[in-house]
């Protein structure tokens, strides 16, 4: 018994954490989705949810409900064993790629010395869900969607690897940790070092997670709802739970590797200190905006809900403060005001998904393998290239390192430019006149 | 329950030799998200090319124009409005003016150009629906909701004018049944006032739009020489380059008192058809500053009995519907009921020109091109 308390000790905090996970990321994904409906919402100039609690705020619990007392049903003609089993799929890869996630310098359940290569490996295997529940469903919608999600998957997987490759360059180390400790060295965040990686980043992991203008897989006004038709109820819930999680690892490797993890802003000029104040004021704010809104609400039970929203911001508010005035040298500090920053970055990357989602049309599928292949490969190939030139001129001639970043960043500007009008200038291939019958 | 008898068509484009391949059939609609009510697609397929196609309709048929040979020609305008249910107030003014030709009556002016304030907000919302729903059906969610905020306000209008939103029956028969509302005026100035920079929001959303751009740009083209043969009419038939609006060619209601252009494409392509129809809107909104600056005075009805008794004899009288030429065909045998009437509606007519269109295109496109023809299923299948 002792050796068994004695092996699990150093265990003991990723356990918990892994815990912490896995028990509140359903709600989390629930209250992105809330999020996104509010953001398109103000997108669209409508309220969006206000009904479930006082702003929406309980229409994610709401929903999980439903869904959970729905109707389990599975078509007579799937495969009803790889049917049950692939949302499982989806949402296991998806979850599994945030144990190597350092959400702040303690919130971090392992710390692998191959941490990327593992995030980038395990969360690409969330595409067998896809494509097995489409084809398990026996549908034509599901099938053409599923293709198409496979086909777009693999093709922007080496557009995001190789815009990773521009940042690992500068950090030098896979450790997800290391790649964050590396920008509080350098004293910048690898966004301004590579801001062509950051955007073949941005743009190729919307494509990676099927999300507007790349959703083809499950384009509405086409293929109905893709490789989700046939699903509905809960398995439909953890198809959701899957995307949504996906949707934070994918903004959590952006934000590791290009917005400095959990480094607040200018993370090494003691001017900046006050900005260790910042969450805490933030949340107090929200606060002060609950408890307004309280006594307008217009039945009993919402003014409680919002109430006890107040009473979660003001608790929040208190532990950030509390962080904020500890030592620096703290464990606890540099934990929970880091966990904020590194949040509040996701979010960031979020709400750029969403605002995508809402202002663009979506490509055509062939226009859609033509920009991966035809564009973004080629250009984060040459910012790979000027990268690493930089780096060799700055390590073996003593160039100042942004001067060889400018130039490389420069080159594959040039590059990309020439693709563009190179590829306007082709001609639109003329579609073939109607034949007669 | 009886199948749709379906033709064997043999598509030559197609070479079933090769690989054993043969064509997919999908079947798009009648419960299809993006067919646009109740049309249904039959899609031939080699692999993601269409190389034929089938529209299948009738899923809407209530035999207006069988309706029309019961009712008195009062009875049965309220019906027309029910045909293209998103542009009613044109269908009615082309109905009345329609049997007003066939009793040869006199309309004041002050209907007409009310009717022609009117029928202009009425194609402003027509093509606003349009906009906003082939923005959605090519993937961008929002225009349809800053569409429909504007269209609101043509509705409210239209409410207060006559109790109705949608199915207006705005007209009678040889003028207005209404007097406009006090602050009409005001009303109607107000939304013209800033609809403008509506437009240019739309356009800032979508014209310069790389995405935009290439889902539209070269999709179902349609010649010019094509679309004459087709019968095609409407912002389609402009968008292939020829300049053809009945109410420049054939002036009806108040049209002739007023300066506007007629947009035409050069392409004949979706992209083409999207700019027409922005292009229309202003040119609509241009039309109506003019009509609402000088609305003459007068009475609203002309000289009509209580009961309508046409000569035998018969008269086509058509106008520029937001959708195309609308045309109506009565023929009296001197009763208070029409003999016949015989509906010409650019739905359907502009339909026929699907197949050649969709052609060689791939599936995604079907929609854009469902789209940009801008049917209504109501009129389509009367």
């Amino acid at each position: 018994m002792g050796t068994v308390v004695e092996f699990l000790k150093p265990h003991l905090l990723p356990l918990l954490w892994a815990v912490v996970i896995v028990a509140v990321l359903p709600l989390v994904a629930g209250y992105i989705v809330l999020l996104e409906r509010k953001v398109m919402a103000d997108i669209q100039a409508r309220l969006g949810p206000m009904r479930v609690g006082p702003h929406g705020l309980l229409q994610p619990i709401a929903d999980a409900l439903k869904l959970l007392l729905k109707e389990d049903i599975i078509p007579a003609n799937a495969d009803k064993w790889i049917f049950w089993i692939a949302p499982l799929i989806s949402v296991t890869a998806a979850m599994l790629a945030l144990s190597a996630m350092p959400f702040g310098p303690v919130f971090q359940i392992a710390d692998l010395n191959v941490g990327l290569l593992f995030i980038v490996a395990v969360s690409s295997l969330g595409i067998f869900g896809i494509v097995l529940g489409g084809w398990s469903s026996n549908s034509h919608y599901a099938l053409l969607g599923a293709l198409r999600s496979a086909a777009q998957v693999v093709s922007y997987e080496v557009a995001v690897g190789l815009a990773l490759v521009s940042g690992l360059l500068l950090a030098g180390t896979l450790s997800m940790r290391k790649i964050v400790e590396a920008q509080a060295e350098q004293g910048i965040w690898f966004v301004f070092l590579a801001p062509v990686g950051f955007f073949i980043y941005l743009v190729a992991g919307i494509a990676e997670l099927n999300r507007a203008p790349f959703d083809l897989p499950e384009a509405e006004s086409e293929l109905v709802a893709g490789y989700m038709t046939e699903y509905s109820g809960f398995r439909w819930a953890l198809y959701f739970l899957g995307e949504y999680t996906a949707m934070l690892v994918v903004g959590g490797i952006g934000t590791t590797l290009f917005l400095g993890g959990w480094l607040r802003p200018f993370p090494n000029v003691a001017a900046f200190d006050f900005l260790d104040y910042l969450p805490a004021v933030f949340f107090l704010a929200l606060t002060g905006y609950c408890f307004y809104r309280t006594p307008k609400q217009p039945v009993p039970i919402q003014k409680a809900v919002l109430g006890l929203f107040g009473l979660l911001c003001l608790s929040f508010a208190a532990v950030l403060g509390w962080a904020a005035t500890l030592p620096a040298e703290a464990a606890a500090r540099g934990g929970i005001l880091g966990a904020f920053w590194f949040l509040a970055k996701v979010l960031l990357f979020l709400y750029s998904f969403m605002w995508f989602r809402f202002t663009f049309p979506r490509y055509r599928f062939d226009q859609l393998m033509r920009l991966g292949w035809h564009f973004l490969i080629p250009v984060s190939l040459v910012n790979v290239m000027g990268v690493g030139a930089a780096l060799v001129l700055h390590r073996q001639a003593g160039w100042p390192l942004w001067q060889g970043l400018v130039l490389g960043t420069v080159a594959t500007l040039a590059v990309a430019a020439w693709l563009v009008l190179v590829r306007s200038r082709r001609p639109v291939a003329a579609p073939p006149a109607g034949e007669e019958v | 329950m009886a199948e749709t008898p379906t033709r064997h068509v043999h598509f030559p484009g197609m070479d079933t030799t090769v690989l054993g391949a043969d064509e997919i059939i999908i079947n798009m609609g009648p419960q299809h998200p993006s067919t646009h009510g109740v049309l249904r697609v039959k899609l031939h397929l080699d692999g993601e090319k269409v190389i034929g196609s089938e529209c299948i309709i009738g899923y809407l048929h209530r035999g207006v124009e069988k309706i029309a040979e019961h009712r008195s020609y009062q009875q049965f305008a309220p019906y027309v409005d029910r045909m293209d249910y998103v542009a009613a107030v044109s269908n009615g003014l082309g109905y009345c003016e329609a049997v007003e030709k066939l009793l040869e009556v006199e309309v004041p002016p002050r209907a007409k150009v009310v009717r022609t304030i009117l029928t202009e907000l009425q194609r402003i919302a027509s093509h606003l629906l349009w906009l906003g729903t082939h923005a959605l059906d090519i993937g961008a969610l929002t225009p349809i909701f800053y569409c429909f905020r504007e269209r609101e306000e043509i509705l409210k209008i239209f409410e207060k004018y006559c109790g109705a939103r949608l199915t207006t029956h705005a007209f009678r028969i040889g003028g207005l049944q209404y007097e406009v509302y006090d602050g009409f005026e005001e009303d109607v100035k107000r939304f013209l006032a800033d609809f403008d920079r509506k437009i240019d929001e739309y356009e800032a959303l979508l014209t310069t739009n790389r995405i935009w751009v290439e889902r539209t740009k070269g999709i179902g083209v349609l010649s010019a020489q094509d679309a004459i043969a087709l019968g095609v009419t409407g912002p389609v038939l402009r968008a292939s380059g020829v300049k053809w609006d009945i109410r420049k060619a054939f002036p009806y209601a108040a049209y002739d008192r007023y300066d506007f252009e007629i947009p035409v494409g050069s392409h004949g392509d979706t992209y083409d058809r999207y700019l027409v129809r922005m292009e229309e809107m202003r040119q609509s909104r241009r039309i109506c500053l003019q009509a609402i600056e000088d609305i003459p005075s007068g009475p609203i009805l002309g000289k009509v009995g209580k009961v309508m008794k046409p000569a035998p004899g018969e008269v086509y009288h058509s106008i520029e519907a937001p959708k195309g030429e609308l045309g109506y065909y009565i023929v009296s045998d001197g009763t208070t009921q029409p003999y016949r009437v015989r509906i010409r509606p650019p739905s359907f007519i502009n339909l026929q020109a699907f197949d050649t269109m969709v052609r060689g295109h791939l599936v995604a496109d079907v929609v854009a091109i469902i789209g940009t023809i801008d049917i209504v299923l109501g009129e389509v299948d009367r």
